[in-house]
């Protein structure tokens, strides 16, 4: 099933169109605004316009929906709740507990903002005027919500079962260990902010079937989601999607209850039915990143080598199952980082509150899982009075081969912390810039820096291993011009251009001889989410497959014309030669269309090796892993909280980059978030009703480029992956999302700048202004910790 | 009814619109009515920028103004007169890039390319200004000129690079004079008069007359607040009457030490008149709000607002502001603490109107700072904003002037913090008897940018930031007390 790919089939010499820093496929249309996004799609005549409305309790039962006056304002086609689906009434990806409206009397209302009711109208402005009469005509008795973790947890409420992966004898290792930390840490979740908002817009069409044009990471699960709910098969209904403004996780599983809702309701009019969130509705209704709480105890050395740790893990599940057990799952496999960890207890709980259902974003727990222990290595740092990098240094994966084992029991094959790390330390200065900080700070009363290096490991494979898998189809026509066709989705990663390269790169043909279309779910079948960062490895491979057979055929007809071997013929440049002899690749290609040989193909992919028992929490989940490292300087105002960030070093593992720009962006912009999510971006629920405060870019703050800091410089590590990976490069869609962990810690670190040494610094995320400046009230009135007495 | 269309400049042409509603935002019309989809809908509230477009004005001298604005909150009877430009503007549909466009595809500078647009109308206004200017940008000024336009996955090092790339090929330039011959031809349209509910008077005595009459219609100014009511709110709004097209509303004058600003002058243009006269308020001017947002908001608009967590009441509160109002042709003038009754609230009379804001000039005697606390440094909220002003002779406090937002339900004074200062000598002994005095001033309340005890606070740290700064013995430089301080702007 899987061909050996880098078994060089005759590579073209002079074609290595993989490794080129093409632009995005789309980027001339992106900057001249003719790209078409699903809103800018024309609209078909007799659209009408779907409007939800939401729940304004966080918690309560439905006594009643008095539906009837909305359908008599101006421009009401419709007004319908669960009632009127035909189907299911579920859009939960995993767990069926995910209901698309919420119910009729005696229903659950489970959040502040879940949709209970839909109205469609001729216009959308009518719709949301309806719409939003959802308090006037929702009767519905309060009931006491629960809308933090901890408190859920306390009640023993989750949304899945509790998980535990163990290794060796955390509780022992912890007892016996020269010195013991008990630490709490609490971190925020995150919007994803897609610029583009959820849209599905949904057309009836011939003999029973939907076509829906959706903002979505999974078509698949959309369709299946779509037949479900209208009652149909799923060949019946028909997804496609050419690009998003924007995905981050957010439309991997949320944009099905949008795609329910507009196929339902164009399924009951027999109308084409747009459903557009308002961006406020978008924050209301839908899930995003889990807040995490950590409850942490560690036995550690006096050079602060961590011996035992034992962790509790709560996350923010929200109202639904939702994505939140692979999201913990992979908390729990990313606890250990770059980290060798001999005894370990990690202990994770997905509490059930009465608030949005969250879901993946963007490293999809494993930030999560991650920053917890470089939490505890930057106070193990403080309290045995090292520089914090050092203490990590001790820490590191290997070299030793006994020291490269994962908590869940998969062998570190690719170890590249410390070559990297080390290039980073080097290039980044870090040890002059140490002591220059530490000059500045001495004679700085009011304003403080700080400095942090922060590594990454990060595994690449979906953790569920029947997911890892993807199809593509690739035509050739007779004018030599090629179509791609593939699972994945576009949503701004360049996952389109780097599978186009991977195509002209196989058939040695001119990139702008090969066009990707949207992704069609009657294209290729059975897809998995765009997720994972998996998109080029799994997708490109795929097409890859798919070129190979065409090249292949090819090479046969070119073989037979020239009367040569067909292992001879080569490809490049968009000529073919054997021997002395050329031909163009489109005159190939009509010798073959007139030898009735198939000009197109089908590829496949499935990521070989891995295993996982979801039990027991052990096996090879990860095909390979992804490395990093940044190192970021701050400055911190000790009167207000206040921060800036001066400058930051990223190097990247990016493996053999398919295209270096590309993934340079991804790194680029995945450090800017990941440092918004520790930083700025704070969400913010009532504490009595459960109303999300923070629901629009006026109250959710992401950052500009004011916030990019002045100096910035970016590189990839140069070191293809050690695993047979799509032309030997690694996925780079998340990983670099933990590089903005260097942000905060230099903001700890320049907090606690502010107090003694060996102080804690009792720093949360987010690390807002009043968080920084409670901070530096702690240190600043904290006692010197005693540092444990040198061995 | 309506006497005539809406007419503006939109790619090469003027263009008539009837039967809108008033309140029908310029987006909708490019995207839903003109087919124009390059320009996108982030969030409809004028804080995310995909929407962004520049709307082109006679400057007075014979010159094209661009301004850029959020298209999702400029209502379209607004644009009437002017020249509106959209992305599609800028290169033809099977044509060469614009250099602007041409950077950002050199440069990387879309990845989900939905934002883009917007960052490409806001490079593009600044690359028109300074190429008329002779000027360029620094890195800095880019970043401010991009404060309003939100990218979710580039991390922005792209978008700044192809921002001084967009120089490189500098001949490239609009034509402006057709779109100002166009623009001519309108100017001698009558001024818009019920528009389904929309009066766009050009006369001081028009606006005043049709303001006394019409009591219960709502004066709209940038529509930055007012266009949130109709796309958040859905609110019906009264009768409006339009305070952009009045001349006399946007005078900025000095006069006999006064520095006047008309009400209806944009709040870019009243800030840069402001830090004209005191080089310490650029950073709070940077701060507020974002440059589309500051091109359409106006100073009045702000302190009419009465919001408390408005910006410019603590400055100018600060600088002993005097706000002058008109009903018909009658003015008076309060002092700008004056106007404020309560929670939203003033002392506006029903048909009154803000008329301008004065402001005396800065005396040499007088230490005066600015400070804005937010979770983001661009176009956020205060947490709280402080504007500290004292009147010094030989190191002693003769008068003080301590304004601060987000602090109670209005803008206002500390006064209890202002007696414990006056008459001390303004040392360390003064700043912690003032800071003290201050928990008397003030019982903010916790919401989502902080808590009470944060900005209580902070109110007081920032009395010691500014005693850093101004104090006789060994002041401290800005660089020094704050992360923001920019050795050169």
């Amino acid at each position: 099933m899987n061909k050996p790919i880098d078994a060089p089939l005759q590579l073209p010499p002079n074609a290595r169109e993989v490794g080129r820093s093409r632009p995005h496929e789309s980027a001339a249309a992106h900057v001249a605004g003719r790209a078409p996004y699903t809103d800018d799609l024309p609209e078909l005549a007799g659209t009408l316009h779907a409007a939800l409305g939401l729940s304004p309790l966080a918690h309560g039962l439905i006594q009643s929906l008095d539906l009837a006056p909305l359908r008599a304002l101006p421009g009401v086609v419709d007004v319908f709740s669960a009632g009127a689906i035909t189907g299911a009434n579920d859009c939960g990806p995993l767990v069926h507990d995910d209901p698309i409206l919420a119910g009729e009397a005696g229903a659950t209302l489970r959040y502040l903002g879940q949709p209970v009711f839909v109205v469609v109208a001729r216009s959308r402005d009518a719709a949301r005027r309806a719409a939003a009469r959802a308090k006037d005509v929702i009767r519905a008795e309060p009931r006491p919500a629960v809308l933090d973790a901890p408190a859920a947890h306390a009640l023993g409420q989750y949304v899945v079962p509790p998980m535990h992966l163990n290794r060796g004898n955390a509780r022992q290792a912890i007892d016996n260990a020269p010195h013991r930390l008990t630490t709490q840490f609490v971190v925020g979740g995150q919007e994803q902010f897609y610029l583009e908002g959820q849209i599905a817009y949904a057309m009836p069409s011939e003999q029973g079937g939907i076509k829906v044009w959706c903002s979505t990471q999974h078509p698949s699960e959309m369709q299946h989601l779509v037949a479900h709910a209208t009652g149909r098969a799923a060949h019946a209904v028909q997804v496609e999607g050419r690009r998003m403004g924007g995905g981050f996780g957010g439309k991997e599983s949320q944009s099905a209850l949008f795609a329910c809702v507009a196929a339902v309701a164009a399924d009951r009019l027999q109308r084409p039915v747009k459903l557009r969130l308002d961006r406020d509705d978008d924050f209301m209704v839908t899930g995003r990143r889990h807040g995490f709480h950590f409850e942490i105890e560690a036995g550690h050395d006096d050079e602060g080598r961590i011996l035992g740790a034992e962790v509790t893990m709560i996350s923010n599940a929200g109202h639904s199952a939702d994505l939140s057990a692979p999201v913990m799952t992979r908390a729990l496999c990313h606890f250990d980082n770059a980290y060798w960890l001999p005894h370990v207890a990690l202990h994770g709980y997905s509490a059930r509150t009465n608030t949005q259902s969250n879901t993946a974003f963007r490293g999809f727990g494993g930030p999560q899982g991650a920053i917890a222990i470089e939490h505890l290595l930057d106070a193990v740092a403080r309290r045995v009075g090292r520089d914090a990098l050092d203490v990590r240094r001790v820490n590191f994966y290997g070299p030793e081969a006994d020291r490269l084992t994962t908590p869940y029991g998969q062998p570190v094959t690719d170890n590249l912390v410390q070559p990297l790390v080390a290039q980073l330390e080097a290039s980044s200065h870090y040890r002059a810039r140490r002591e220059a900080i530490t000059r500045f700070n001495a004679s700085s009363p009011v304003l403080k820096k700080g400095l942090a290096l922060t590594p990454v490991k990060f595994g690449i494979s979906f953790n569920v291993v029947h997911l890892n898998q993807a199809g593509a189809l690739v035509h050739i026509y007779t004018d030599g011009s090629v179509l791609v066709n593939h699972g994945g989705t576009e949503m701004g990663q360049g996952l389109n251009t780097k599978v186009a390269q991977v195509v002209a790169h196989e058939l040695g043909i001119p990139f702008d001889r090969v066009r990707v279309s949207a992704t069609d779910t009657q294209k290729v079948a059975n897809t998995s989410a765009t997720a994972a960062s998996t998109g080029s490895d799994l997708n490109g491979k795929a097409a890859q497959d798919a070129s190979r057979q065409l090249r292949e055929r090819l090479a046969a007809v070119a073989a037979q014309h020239w009367q040569g071997e067909a292992s001879a013929v080569r490809f490049d440049a968009g000529q073919v030669s054997l021997g002395g002899q050329q031909m163009g690749f489109a005159e190939l290609v009509n010798l073959a269309y007139l030898a009735r040989v198939q000009l197109w193909s089908d590829g496949f992919y499935a990521t070989p090796g891995l295993s996982w028992d979801r039990n027991t929490l052990q096996g090879r989940p990860f095909y390979y892993f992804a490395y990093g490292a940044a190192v970021a300087e701050v400055i911190v105002d000790t009167l207000s909280g206040e921060w800036k960030l001066l400058r930051a070093d990223l190097l990247h593992d990016a493996g053999r980059s398919l295209n270096p720009a590309l993934d340079i962006g991804q790194v680029e912009g995945a450090f800017i978030q990941g440092m918004g999510w520790l930083t700025m971006e704070e969400l913010v629920w009532h504490p009595q009703s459960g109303a999300l405060l923070t629901h629009a870019p006026s109250t959710y703050k992401i950052p500009t480029a004011n916030d990019a800091p002045q100096v910035f410089r970016t590189a990839l590590f140069d070191a293809p992956a050690a695993v047979d990976s799509i032309h030997r490069s690694k996925a780079v869609g998340e990983p670099p999302l933990l590089l903005g962990f260097a942000a905060f810690f230099a903001i700890r670190d320049a907090v606690a700048a502010a107090g003694d040494d060996g102080a804690d610094v009792p720093l949360n995320a987010p690390a807002t202004p009043e968080a920084i400046l409670r901070a530096v009230q702690a240190v600043q009135s904290s006692p010197r910790v005693p540092r444990p007495a040198a061995a | 009814m309506s006497t005539r269309p809406i007419r503006f400049v939109h790619r090469g042409h003027v263009v008539d619109v009837r039967d809108v509603p008033a309140t029908r935002s310029l987006l909708d019309w490019l995207r839903e009515d003109a087919h124009c989809t390059g320009t996108k809908e982030g969030c409809a509230e004028g804080d995310c920028g995909a929407c962004t477009v520049v709307l082109g004005a006679a400057d007075g001298q014979g010159g094209l103004q661009l301004r850029t604005v959020n298209a999702c909150i400029q209502f379209l009877p607004t644009v009437d007169g002017k020249a509106v430009f959209a992305v599609e503007d800028l290169s033809p549909a099977a044509g060469p890039l614009h250099p602007v466009q041409q950077a950002m595809f050199d440069c990387h500078g879309s990845q989900c390319g939905f934002c883009t647009p917007g960052f490409v109308m806001s490079l593009w206004a600044c690359r028109e200004q300074h190429l008329a200017a002779g000027t360029r940008p620094s890195r800095v000024q880019l970043a401010d000129a991009l404060a309003g336009n939100l990218c979710r996955c580039t991390g922005y090092r792209p978008i700044l690079d192809a921002g001084e790339r967009m120089f490189d090929d500098g001949q490239t330039r609009l034509a402006t004079a057709p779109v100002l011959q166009a623009l001519q031809t309108l100017a001698a349209d009558e001024p818009l008069r019920d528009f389904n509910g929309f009066w766009a008077p050009r006369t001081l005595a028009e606006f005043a007359a049709l303001r006394a009459d019409r009591p219960e219609a709502r004066v709209l100014a940038g529509a930055t607040d007012i266009g949130l009511w109709v796309n958040k709110q859905l609110r019906v709004l009264p009768e409006l009457i339009y305070s952009g097209n009045v001349a006399e509303l946007q005078a900025i004058t000095i006069d006999k030490g006064v520095l006047e600003i008309g009400a209806a002058a944009s709040l870019e243009a009243a800030w840069a008149a402001l830090a004209a006269q005191w080089p310490q308020l650029q950073e709070l001017w940077l701060r507020f709000a974002s440059p589309p947002v500051r091109h359409a908001g106006t100073l009045g608009g702000n302190v009419a607002n009465g919001s408390p967590i408005g910006d410019s009441p603590p400055v100018l509160m600060a600088l002993d502001a005097q706000i002058v109002l008109q009903r018909g042709d009658v003015q008076r003038q309060l002092p700008l603490p004056h106007f404020y009754t309560g929670y939203m609230q003033n002392q506006l009379q029903p048909g009154e109107f803000v008329r301008a804001l004065r402001v005396p000039l800065p005396k040499a005697w007088t230490q005066m700072r600015a400070y804005k606390i937010s979770k983001r440094f661009d176009s956020d909220i205060s947490a709280l904003c402080a504007g500290l002003a004292l009147d010094l002779d030989d190191g002693v406090v003769r008068g003080a002037r301590l304004a601060f937002g987000g602090m109670a339900a209005t803008v206002k004074r500390a006064r209890a913090t202002e007696a414990a200062l006056v008459g001390h000598p303004w040392d360390e002994n003064t700043l912690a008897a003032a800071s003290a005095a201050l928990a008397s001033d003030f019982q903010p309340m916790t919401d989502l940018r902080a808590s009470a005890a944060y900005r209580l606070q902070v109110a007081q740290n920032l009395l010691r930031r500014f005693w850093y700064e101004t104090r006789a013995d060994q002041p401290l430089p800005a660089q020094a007390v704050s992360v923001y301080a920019r050795e050169t702007i």
